[in-house]
């Protein structure tokens, strides 16, 4: 059982944060930034090929986590590959010790730096969590016997501020019906907002661990709100961004001052940073 | 209805390059309504074709170009298709291939074929089927997300649904959304807490290229 799946169900305030793997084959960075979080956190996620920016295997990228002692939370999207590609993956990710995977659609790749490839989406995020549980069972996607099953421990994504809401909520319970036991979200930056949203979602009885995203400036906080979506940065921390005398600062201060909010509505959050990777243990000595 | 796009006019040049004598076929229906294989448009690729040093042999506009036997018997008439180098064909890839079956001449493409058009009105068209072999559209409210959504997702919206748009395309509205919409004012909406399977491609692939003869299929 991964330490994470551990966490979440001892009831435990449960903290991951999210790396992505570099672009390229030099992983000495990385790898200091695994290791200042280490027992800071209770496992790091690592992106796959995230807003569809070509980037080393996450996959590897988890097992370098691993190795350094780290629990990863292995991201798999189906962007970039087929049902076999996937199964196959995942089981060698079990075989490498892998036990926590987090089960994506994947941005389209009209967002990243190759928006002429082929968008493969063979399976989505549900069809993928489906196919997680059975290969948990001993099966693969087509019921054919393994020789040894995986054991992961599946979750899921959230877009917890977006209208409408219904059909998100409705894709959650399909996921959850799929086999997602956990979910992390979109960055959240409005408490009470994520309280209304928590409220709804309390019926299924399932962690859900709100994103934390580190802002160091007003500029970067508009152009989130501008383009990515589902991120919506309110006014008043625009403001706080905008007249701080030290916005980077007052970036990690918003950030504790929410998962110091979020603690008392959910079990966890997820940290997230723009390259920005350095600031998250800042931000933990704080909470 | 194929909806097809004229290519880019040097994409077209490259692809005749080797050639002098150019014979221009067209398509009475498909890409005659979409204003890109009718009687104007074969036109304007012989003046075209004059301005680039070529010598354009003629043209003629086939009532459906994805017809082998009809292309058969029309080149077989054709003198002037019969002394070309090679034809220029403004139809959709079926119509391009037909051609390609009837005559041992080497053929261009002067249209990109896009997708399986539902006329809203004359000379407008809405994508809503992309002939993918098995139909989804009984437990999707009528509405195609292998077409209409962008990663064709069959269990949507994704994440990238934000205030009911794409994240593809903000101007767009999620498909998702709009099947939602629609069960909704069903009272079937919780049907999509529901997985729909991955798809078969099985349907689709490893099709004989041998000609397919109707037949009454029993259910």
């Amino acid at each position: 059982m991964s330490k994470l799946s551990e966490a979440l169900k001892n009831k435990e305030f449960v903290i991951t944060a999210e790396l992505s793997p570099r672009k390229g084959t030099i992983v000495s960075n990385f790898i200091k930034t695994v290791n200042a979080l280490k027992d800071k956190v209770h496992a790091i996620n690592i992106t796959d090929n995230q807003r569809a920016v070509m980037r080393m295997s996450s996959l590897v990228a988890s097992y370098l986590v691993l190795r350094e002692g780290v629990e990863p939370v292995y991201q798999l999207t189906c962007r970039d590959r087929n049902r076999l590609a996937l199964q196959s993956d995942l089981i060698g990710a079990a075989t490498l010790g892998i036990q926590n995977v987090l089960a994506l659609t994947g941005d389209h790749p009209s967002a990243g730096d190759a928006p002429e490839a082929k968008p493969v989406f063979d399976l989505d995020a549900a069809t993928l969590l489906q196919t997680i549980t059975k290969l948990n069972n001993g099966f693969d996607l087509n019921g054919h016997p393994l020789k040894g099953a995986t054991d992961f421990f599946a979750g899921a994504a959230l877009t917890p501020q977006t209208e409408p809401l219904e059909p998100v909520l409705l894709a959650m319970e399909r996921k959850i019906h799929a086999g997602a036991k956990f979910f992390q979200t979109q960055p959240v930056f409005d408490t009470e907002a994520f309280a209304s949203f928590m409220s709804k979602t309390a019926q299924f009885n399932i962690p859900v661990m709100p994103g934390i995203l580190l802002l160091h400036s007003a500029e970067q906080a508009l152009n989130l709100n501008a383009h990515v979506p589902g991120i919506k940065i309110p006014d008043p921390l625009i403001k706080r961004l905008e007249t701080a005398s030290d916005p980077h600062r007052e970036g990690i201060a918003i950030a504790a001052e929410l998962i110091g909010n979020l603690k008392q509505i959910a079990q966890g959050v997820h940290i997230m940073t723009v390259g920005q990777e350095k600031d998250i243990h800042t931000v933990l000595e704080r909470i | 209805m194929i909806v097809t796009d004229k290519k880019p006019r040097q994409e077209v040049l490259d692809a005749l390059k080797d050639y002098h004598k150019v014979f221009v076929i067209g398509c009475g229906s498909c890409a005659a309504a979409s204003r890109t294989g009718g009687e104007d448009e074969c036109r304007e690729w012989v003046d075209e074709l004059k301005k680039n040093g070529k010598e354009p042999t003629g043209h003629f506009i086939p009532e459906e170009t994805c017809h082998v036997f009809l292309l058969k018997s029309m080149l077989r008439q054709s003198e002037p298709a019969a002394g070309s180098d090679v034809f220029l064909v403004l139809s959709c890839g079926a119509g391009v291939q037909a051609v390609s079956a009837a005559t041992d001449k080497p053929v261009v493409a002067g249209l990109n074929s896009m997708f399986l058009g539902t006329t809203y009105r004359a000379g407008e068209f809405l994508k809503y089927c992309s002939l993918c072999g098995s139909c989804v559209l009984s437990s999707t409210a009528g509405i195609c997300p292998v077409t209409r959504c962008p990663k064709g997702l069959l269990n949507g919206p994704c994440g990238g649904m934000v205030n009911g748009k794409c994240e593809v395309d903000s101007d767009m509205k999620c498909v998702w959304v709009e099947i939602y919409e629609r069960l909704k004012s069903r009272n079937k909406e919780k049907i999509l807490t529901m997985v729909n399977k991955p798809k078969s491609y099985g349907n689709i692939r490893h099709q004989k290229v041998e000609p397919k003869k109707l037949s009454k299929k029993a259910l």
